[in-house]
């Protein structure tokens, strides 16, 4: 398989993904959550990863962070994190881990966990803990990964809670997750995601629950730091418009696997699935001043369980080719520089 | 969006709401004693055209889901009429019918909810889910019954086989179907939908949309569409209404409420919507601080706190929803003189 980026050895890559596999053995059967998602993370830039519910998307990032509990298992592939932290002193030396070959509960990855790769969730309410003060919950990571005093990740978690734009960020140290409102608990967790300056975060729907004012902002927020920070953001949503404002390369999943891989201009001005093609006509696009009616994809998305033949997206697909994309599926093949999608309309390769 | 059905004319005006009041008393403490109210929806004036789509939108808490309820009577106003043109009784007022008064009335008054999940019984079958409105109002049983029963579901899309089954057994684009079927049963003339789409898939959510659109041509429903979601909103409304701390602080045709607001919350609402181009990346309009609360709102102009465009008369005085061009009212002391952006507009 090429590489995907187009680029050069792992120079600019954070994170390469290959042949994931992660299943979750559950009492009514295996559902296989990714079927062999590969893509390359470049290093300081905000990667989509869109898709619909049941897609796999928060499962890639749980297997990454190596999150993922039982019955879920990954049971084939690899996960190379290019780290430049680790690689010495000019930072210039980089070191690559297989986090696979990890132990999921052990001294490593909770190395690396936090310090070099953090992750934010949807609903901050529940990832945070109700009875300690955001101060205390930032400090503690602080204090954990930075070999700091107290004194000193206090000092480090006013000043990150002032980085995320909190008023008053003395105050809200001292407050509890309830007492603040939906936009303040996710600056709140983006601020701890942040503390120990990692340099890969995954943002997991991390705007879905809020308003759309207050997410217009995060979304601002983030885009700043990111750029201040030279961050790498792999950014999960399920709103083509957010992967539109934020990001600059997008990975577009269906069942388990990643359809289309490009920089955010090609896939919405030149998509080359028809799944991607799919999705892009099914929303109404807001501010184009028409009229024009919603093509829907017919059909449901099918449930983790179910074993499809072929490609996945064959039942609902409009250019289905019976015969072909009900018997193999489809291998990844290049379109263009930095383009890359698994569909039989663009090659015949297999996959074996 | 059709600019042909906004038309000026009174005469075809199925709902009119003037001044909808809804407080929830606050109780708290050891001993339950009122602590105030939450005026949720706080004087309400806006009509609603035969045959059209008035979109309600507002941020969470604003209000537009009770507003919505309150207008079905599923709760009772605090204050305000709900004037509605039923084509049996004519001009009827409904703030003060009690529930045998209302039972005709909801014929032509339906509701569709945004939860497909919670909002179907799952001890009941399809056939008595949809079919239930039609034998409480002795419309039909029987074999006449289960054949009604399958024509909704034809006319939604589903197969008629299914009237036997339960809700488990469907997904969320079918439940959202069910929950259709059942409201067109009585075959009303206006239907208030409650997020209908906002729970559901992006790939189903156009099939709905799309479903919803059908039906309102074939049956010439009207609309109340309760959303956040403004593209959805474009998409589907030809009016809509903005909502901020149970007021509202603009009507406009959509057209001229997301080309050329007359409202400073609409103007940072339509920057704030992400549009699906990366070629259109546009810097959100800062909102200091939060929403005001419900409870303890600030004085004069609710929004004036967080507006850029505020002078001291704002905070003074609160300024009355007023038609600024020909059906376009705002609750802005400047609508009119402000030069407001619209959603694709750059600043120029």
């Amino acid at each position: 398989m090429s590489n995907p980026m187009g680029t050069n050895g792992a120079g600019d890559i954070i994170l390469r993904i290959k042949d994931l596999h992660t299943y979750f053995y559950t009492d009514i059967g295996v559902a296989k959550a990714l079927n062999g998602v590969s893509f390359d993370i470049p290093a300081r830039k905000v990667m989509g990863v869109v898709g619909e519910s049941g897609c796999g998307k928060s499962v890639t990032a749980l297997s990454c962070m190596r999150l993922v509990q039982r019955p879920g298992k990954i049971v084939k592939g690899e996960i190379l994190l290019y780290s430049r932290k680790r690689g010495g002193a000019s930072g210039k030396v980089v070191e690559e881990i297989d986090l696979t070959s990890l132990d999921p509960m052990g001294s490593e990855i909770r190395q690396i966990r936090g310090a070099e790769l953090a992750m934010i969730f949807q609903e901050p309410m529940t990832s945070l803990n109700p009875s300690y003060t955001i101060g205390e919950q930032i400090s503690e990571a602080i204090v954990l990964h930075q070999k700091v005093d107290q004194g000193e990740a206090e000092k480090r978690t006013i000043n990150i809670l002032d980085q995320v734009g909190m008023a008053n960020p003395r105050a809200i140290f001292k407050r509890y997750p309830h007492e603040l409102s939906g936009g303040m608990r996710q600056r709140a967790m983006i601020a701890m995601g942040l503390s120990c300056n990692p340099s890969l975060l995954f943002a997991d729907e991390p705007t879905t629950a809020l308003d759309v004012t207050t997410e217009a902002q995060i979304l601002d927020l983030m885009r700043d730091l990111q750029a201040e920070l030279g961050m790498t953001i792999v950014f999960i949503t399920h709103n083509l418009g957010v992967v539109a404002q934020m990001c600059d390369y997008v990975a577009v999943m269906y069942l388990g696997r990643v359809v289309e891989q490009a920089e955010v201009k090609p896939i919405f001005y030149t998509p080359k699935h028809p799944y991607t093609q799919a999705l892009l006509n099914s929303i109404p696009h807001a501010g184009s001043g028409v009229h024009t009616r919603l093509q829907p994809i017919k059909g449901i998305v099918p449930d983790p369980y179910a074993n499809i033949r072929g490609c996945p997206f064959h039942p609902r697909c409009a250019a289905y080719m019976p015969g072909k994309c009900d018997v193999h599926v489809p291998a990844i093949t290049r379109v263009a520089e930095g383009h890359t999608v698994r569909c039989f309309l663009y090659s015949d390769e297999v996959e074996e | 969006m059709t600019d042909q059905a906004v038309t000026n004319s009174k005469d075809d005006i199925l709902l009119e709401v003037k001044g909808l009041k809804k407080y929830f008393p606050v109780r708290g403490g050891m001993i339950r004693k009122g602590r105030g109210v939450v005026k949720a929806v706080d004087g309400l004036d806006f009509f609603v055209r035969s045959g059209e789509t008035l979109g309600l939108v507002g941020e969470s808490g604003c209000g537009k889901t009770t507003a919505g309820r309150t207008i079905v009577r599923l709760m009772d106003p605090t204050a305000g009429e709900i004037r509605f043109n039923d084509p049996k009784q004519g001009w009827v007022n409904l703030e003060n019918l009690d529930r045998k008064q209302m039972k005709p009335i909801r014929q032509n008054m339906q509701i569709i909810f945004q939860d497909p999940f919670s909002s179907l019984d799952p001890r009941m079958t399809v056939e008595r889910i949809v079919g239930e409105p039609l034998l409480l109002n002795k419309i039909a049983s029987g074999q006449e019954l289960q054949d009604r029963v399958a024509e909704l579901l034809k006319v939604v899309g589903m197969r008629p086989e299914y009237m036997s089954r339960y809700p488990h057994a469907f997904s969320g684009g079918q439940r959202q179907r069910i929950g259709i079927a059942r409201a067109l049963a009585m075959n009303p003339k206006l239907v208030v939908c409650d997020e209908p789409v906002s729970a559901l898939d992006v790939s189903i959510q156009a099939q709905v949309l799309n479903l919803l659109e059908d039906l309102q041509q074939d049956f010439h429903l009207t609309y109340i569409f309760i959303a956040h979601d403004l593209s959805v909103v474009e998409h589907i409304s030809t009016r809509v209404a903005v909502m901020y701390v149970g007021r509202l602080v603009e009507v406009a045709s959509t057209k001229d409420l997301y080309y050329s607001p007359q409202h400073p919350y609409s103007e940072a609402l339509m920057a704030a919507v992400p549009k699906p181009d990366p070629g259109k990346r546009e810097r959100p309009i800062k909102l200091p601080g939060e929403v005001a609360s419900p409870i303890n709102p600030p004085s004069g102009c609710y929004f004036h706190p967080r507006c850029r465009y505020a002078k001291d008369i704002c905070a003074r005085e609160v300024p009355p929803l007023r038609e600024v061009f020909p059906e376009h009212w705002s609750a802005c002391h400047f609508a009119g003189e402000l030069k407001l952006r619209g959603i694709v507009g750059k600043s120029d």
